[in-house]
């Protein structure tokens, strides 16, 4: 991508888990070249501020990564209130109740695959594929922060009040982003995330 | 942002468009989706902080379109200097140089007006503009919110102690804004793919314009629409500075210093670092070609 990146193909989400966590690694081991940044995405991972990308694509190449990413990662638990205005359409999308919505929700160990649309916003991975939702068709002009929502594949809490148009389940009071604590984001990408439902 | 600092404070006269602090942005957090952020025409506050001494990560003022004034107190004189868009300077309401060190006395207004030409203008001041840092930088990032507000009136702005070297200009190098037509090579990918042959062709045709929905997050463009060769989605990938993104209307759009992280329109191409000054330079109205470069 451009003179000094490079974006890396994979052929799934785990597997770009996988890269970013191994690239982390490298990096950490003095094995990598000096480089700004290591994006992982849904199915790629960026790597920008390369000297010379193509070099380090033909090192990557033939690249041994570990089948999945390393469990050791950071375990956060979220407590949440399920009382978002969009449960009962999730439910019925679903085609369950609202009980067993919070109980999938709550019964699943998610998996952040990657950060972006807002610093700390975390794509949460974890969810059955048959559970993927669509966005609402008209999207909220402010969601408020610890909003729990849900779009795609994906669940996610919202960091600040934002724009948005994912399905909300619920509110948690937990702090993702606080640019004053070290680190900022509660949530990064390899950090694994459960869910506890809250009166 | 109020209090006594140990080297003075800029005093916000008029704050102008937007005007906002700018240094050489935050990088490393883009996993956090953390834009980069910084100045829009990197060189313009590269050279308007060598004007003054300062260490190019020091902070400078960024305007938009319209200037902005301050009032320097210090209790000692000052240097300053003003670059970017090209635009008449004046201290105390008398003319001063544009692109060059100047002195200004304790207490007097210094002011950027209208830019004649460009957008963004870049006011340096001797140790730089000292607000707190966040996350590593002290530049306003509008997409995510990070940094301090834009400037507003009678805000004062700390300058920082810590004294650069005494500089000596003796030619300064200025690159001015596009004038007829903004040229920027584009390196295609990594979606060029999705995108047919005659859509990449009509690239170099010059047939865009700078939308007046341009800003730091990037360079908007009006005109044809950009045939896609396949529908569908793109999963959400990493992009960097420069990225020429198509979103579904087809026209293209550069992304800028606050550019979001990761996103989910194709990108057709990169324009390269060294190009994108003249992008952040680009007055609504002007026309727009890209050159593709294979790679």
């Amino acid at each position: 991508m451009g003179r000094r990146a490079l974006l890396v193909e994979v052929e799934s989400t785990e597997r770009a888990q996988a890269l970013h966590a191994e690239l982390l690694r490298l990096r950490e081991a003095g094995e990598l070249p000096a480089v700004d940044e290591i994006v992982p995405a849904a199915v790629t991972v960026l790597v920008d501020g390369v000297d010379d990308p193509v070099a380090l694509a033909e090192r990557l190449r033939g690249l041994e990564v570990p089948e999945k990413a390393s469990s050791h990662a950071a375990s956060v638990v979220l407590p949440v209130r399920y009382d978002g205005p969009d449960l009962t359409d999730v439910a019925s999308l679903w085609g369950t109740t609202e009980e067993d919505v919070v109980a999938l929700h709550t019964g699943t160990e998610f998996r952040v695959a990657f950060c972006g649309f807002a610093p700390g916003f975390g794509y949460l991975t974890g969810l059955p594929e048959a559970l993927r939702v669509p966005r609402r068709a008209t999207p909220r002009t402010a969601v408020p922060p610890g909003s729990v929502g849900l779009a795609g594949p994906y669940t996610g809490v919202y960091p600040r009040t934002s724009p948005g148009g994912w399905q909300l389940i619920g509110q948690t009071d937990a702090v993702l982003w606080d640019v004053t604590r070290e680190p900022a984001a509660l949530l990064s990408p390899g950090t694994r995330v459960r869910f506890e439902a809250v009166a | 942002m109020t209090g006594p600092a140990a080297g003075g404070v800029l005093e916000v006269v008029r704050a102008g468009a937007l005007t906002t602090v700018q240094d050489l942005g935050r990088t490393g957090l883009a996993h956090l989706g953390v834009p980069r952020a910084g100045a829009v025409d990197l060189p313009a506050h590269r050279l308007a902080n060598r004007l003054v001494g300062n260490p190019a990560g020091a902070a400078t003022l960024e305007t938009t379109l319209t200037g902005c004034a301050v009032r320097v107190r210090a209790g000692r004189p000052v240097s300053v200097a003003v670059t970017g868009a090209p635009c008449p300077v004046r201290i105390d309401g008398r003319p001063a140089p544009w692109g060059t060190t100047v002195r200004v006395s304790d207490g007097s207004v210094v002011e950027l007006d209208a830019a004649r030409a460009g957008v963004r203008g870049y006011l340096a001041v001797a140790g730089g503009v000292a607000v707190e840092p966040v996350l590593g930088s002290r530049s306003t990032d509008l997409l995510s919110g990070l940094g301090p507000e834009p400037l507003s009136e009678g805000v004062r702005l700390p300058i920082g102690g810590e004294r650069g070297w005494a500089p000596h200009p003796d030619i300064v190098p200025v690159p001015g804004p596009p004038v007829t037509e903004l040229v920027l090579p584009l390196v295609l990918g990594p979606r060029d793919d999705w995108f047919t042959p005659a859509a990449l062709r009509l690239l170099g045709a010059g047939a865009w314009r700078v939308s007046a929905a341009s800003n730091r997050v990037g360079l908007r463009t009006e005109g044809p629409s950009l045939e896609r060769a396949r529908g569908g989605e793109l999963p959400s990938e990493g992009v960097v500075t420069g990225a020429v993104q198509v979103p579904p209307d087809g026209r293209p759009v550069v992304f800028l210093a606050d550019h979001p992280t990761t996103g989910g329109y194709p990108v057709v191409g990169v324009v390269p670092e060294e190009a994108l000054a003249a992008a952040a330079q680009a007055v609504p109205g002007l026309a727009v070609r890209f050159v593709p470069l294979r790679r």
